[in-house]
């Protein structure tokens, strides 16, 4: 920890709730903007030499993520059910917060994931809306992100991406074997492969050095900075201007308002479990998709709309995997190369709505493909087992494709009556069911895995059904982006309607999910926020 | 990010209940346990108990063609796990032993132990049970033995490693398959 170190009663320009994808981001332009930010972390400051290659600790164990044990969850389908405890989300708890330990796909939305209702029209049963913001609005903060974080990438090998004002700062990561295949299967199919572009470093850059392919990217931290979360890119930046400081360990659990309504900071419990009140002029709350709303329902701030915690969208994709004849050694290098959108787009035709991107990948670690890599007809145990083990490790490989999730309220973030954290806090309440778009989407992008493995000369493909399920990582919709105060939480800028120096940015804005890999756009978000915060803040509209 | 895993990997996740102090603590006494001479005392399990344990998970991956479960040291693994980070499946094991050799006592009424039985007879046995939560949970120690870090006692000399073809090093470089190996 390099930065200064501010008094509670020092009322900071602007307090950061949150050290992840977002907040790093908010941080660091605030702070680079000459202004005084005190960012709060519930996790631990972790750095690269803290992480190791240990899959029962970062994949049988929390790892890097939240732990059920301290901070509970529950869950049900609908109001009707009794919700049951169960780690139903997951989300990065440390300095980074999920940038640290995330796959690193990196995509921009496309133009029509703003204006999709408009193009596709209602689709009834959802909330589904067009974003108060267009993909023009977005582009030249998609662009600082790409050059601020180090992503790699090949402009216009995507024949549906949308307009780029500068290609990526970095080439594309090399081809792995499971790319190769599909690059091959997909052109036979006459689609577009594209290599993957990834928050991952193919070269130096800025000071930190290019990926040396350890293969331990997903649920892990990357040991050589080449992974370009904020807690190596942002950052350390933040740090350095002498005007922001990260605080870890520092758990919040209210926002407080005046009489006028302005927000004056936050109470948070420090490492010693101790309360501390840190005084500030705006408060920015990045704590992401699920963690925010519950800390503006614990605030009761911010939502004479209603909608805080609603619309929580869901992590949807179909998963298939298959043998080859000759090793793959997927477990070398990055987790993925090649995808392809030529899915992407909502088509009427399909009977639904939904679309999806398909990418190539490496998803099981050792144990994990003992454990679930195999055939769903495979033994499970003894001599034949073990001798599929065998052969199938390096020889297989899969596809994912990452689908759409529909905005419905009825989908919500609560907190729980029952159940209390171990600060004594409620625990998060998770009500969520698919919308039958959503699982038809996912039927149909598996049919697609199943034509791509089949044109790639599998030798045997093989997937789970499709249906509901109930883990989810990709926090998004619970604090809605819009013009009209009455139908969304927040306004193009994230900022609250109800509250003017309160902010609210992570995946918690999106009106839509797009397609996943909600990432860039988070951080996209942020650059933008960040912007307007600062032009706010100088010209006193805050105050 | 990883939905195949999610939804089933997080099953995995939920048989995990310990800090990571805990996991640090697995890791420093297995470290010193491998560092040893002498055979490794077992700190949950007595002996009987211990060879009943090494004789399902021997089932689970038998030593037929290559090193399994009992070269790769999972029952020292499984001791290990049950006193440092899965301390609370301690009652599961004390209770599912128990229910196992009631079903191999049914089975086999002149038997005084799994561990004694011939080896066609721990087959059956072990066929006997496999749909119980209890062997699930003995597999999947099984599985995170002979394939996670050899630092936590099991996966002794990498054999669980070597036996899949996956190599632990801190950097590659391509071509790293067949495939992207192939000329274009």
């Amino acid at each position: 920890m390099t930065g200064p170190q501010f008094k509670p009663s020092d009322a900071v320009d602007f307090l950061v709730i949150g050290a992840g994808a977002a907040g790093g981001v908010v941080a660091k332009e605030l702070s680079t903007a000459g202004f005084h930010v005190v960012v709060l972390e519930q996790g631990p400051y972790l750095r690269e030499g803290d992480y190791s290659h240990d899959e029962i600790k970062y994949e049988y164990q929390p790892g890097l993520t939240n732990d059920p044990q301290v901070q509970p969850i529950t869950y049900r389908k609908n109001e009707n059910e009794p919700a049951k405890a169960m780690k139903a989300i997951e989300y990065g708890r440390q300095v980074g917060g999920g940038s640290v330990h995330f796959t690193a796909n990196y995509w921009r939305f496309h133009e029509s994931d703003f204006h999709e209702r408009s193009l596709f029209g209602d689709v009834p049963g959802s909330s589904f809306a067009d974003w108060p913001i267009t993909y023009a609005d977005l582009e030249p903060w998609y662009t600082k992100a790409e050059y601020d974080l180090g992503i790699s990438g090949l402009a216009g090998a995507n024949p549906f991406e949308a307009p780029r004002s500068k290609p990526y700062p970095l080439p594309p990561m090399p081809v792995k074997s499971s790319g190769a295949l599909f690059d091959r299967g997909a052109k036979k199919l006459g689609l577009h492969p594209f290599p993957a572009p990834v928050a991952i470093l193919s070269q130096p850059y800025q000071g930190r050095p290019a990926c040396v392919h350890c293969g331990f990217c997903e649920s892990f931290g990357c040991e050589m900075r080449a992974k370009s979360s904020t807690l190596v890119s942002v950052i350390p930046v933040a740090e350095q201007t002498g005007r922001c400081e990260i605080r870890p360990n520092s758990y919040v659990r209210q926002i407080v308002t005046d009489p006028r309504g302005r927000a004056t900071g936050a109470f948070y419990f420090d490492a010693r479990r101790r309360e501390v009140f840190q005084h500030a002029k705006a408060v920015v709350l990045c704590a992401n998709g699920v963690e925010s709303a519950k800390l503006l329902l614990l605030s009761k701030l911010a939502n004479s709309s209603g909608l805080v915690g609603k619309n929580l969208m869901w992590d949807n994709g179909s998963f298939a995997t298959a043998l080859f004849e000759h090793p793959l050694n997927e477990y070398k290098s990055i987790q993925v190369t090649r995808l392809i959108h030529d899915h992407y787009r909502a088509d009427p035709k399909r009977g639904f709505y939904g679309g999806g991107g398909i990418d190539a990948r490496f998803q099981f670690y050792p144990a994990s493909f003992a454990l679930y890599g195999l055939p769903p007809d495979a033994p499970r145990w003894g001599a034949e087992y073990k001798k599929m083990l065998g052969e199938y490790f390096t020889r297989s490989m899969s596809l994912l494709a990452h689908s759409t999730s529909l905005p419905m309220e009825r989908n919500t973030v609560t907190l729980d009556p029952d159940v209390k954290d171990a600060w004594g806090l409620p625990a998060v309440r998770i009500t969520h069911d698919h919308h039958p778009d959503d699982i038809a989407t996912m039927k149909w992008l598996l049919e697609r895995e199943y034509e791509l493995f089949d044109a790639m000369g599998a030798k045997k493909v093989w997937a789970e059904p499709v249906e509901a399920f109930d883990t989810n990582r990709h926090l998004m919709g619970t604090c809605r982006m819009g013009l009209d105060p009455k139908r969304s939480v927040v306004n193009q800028y994230s900022q609250s309607h109800d509250v003017r120096n309160l902010f609210v940015v992570d995946g918690s804005n999106f009106v839509t999910s797009a397609r996943q890999q909600p990432t860039a756009t988070i951080q996209a978000l942020a650059y933008r926020a960040a912007d307007y915060m600062g032009r706010a803040a100088k010209s006193g509209e805050l105050g | 990010m990883s939905l195949g895993f999610t939804r089933r990997g997080w099953l995995f996740g939920s048989l995990g209940s310990a800090a990571w102090a805990a996991v640090a603590s697995a890791q420093e006494h297995a470290h010193r346990t491998a560092a040893g001479a002498t055979a490794a005392e077992f700190k949950f399990f007595n002996e009987s108990e211990a060879a009943e344990v090494a004789a399902i998970v021997e089932q689970i991956l038998p030593s037929d063609d290559g090193p399994g479960a009992k070269e790769a040291g999972i029952v020292y693994f499984i001791d290990r796990a049950l006193t440092t980070f899965d301390t609370s499946l301690q009652p599961a094991y004390r209770k599912g032993l128990s229910e196992v050799q009631d079903v191999r006592r049914k089975m086999f009424p002149e038997s005084t132990s799994i561990a004694s039985l011939p080896q066609d007879r721990q087959l059956e046995l072990v066929r006997a049970i496999e749909k119980t939560e209890f062997f699930e949970t003995v597999r999947t120690h099984t599985l995170l033995g002979f394939l996670g870090n050899p630092s936590y006692g099991g996966n002794r000399d990498k054999v669980g490693w070597k036996h899949i073809g996956f190599e632990m090093r801190m950097a590659w470089a391509p071509p790293f398959g067949y495939y992207d190996a192939e000329p274009k």
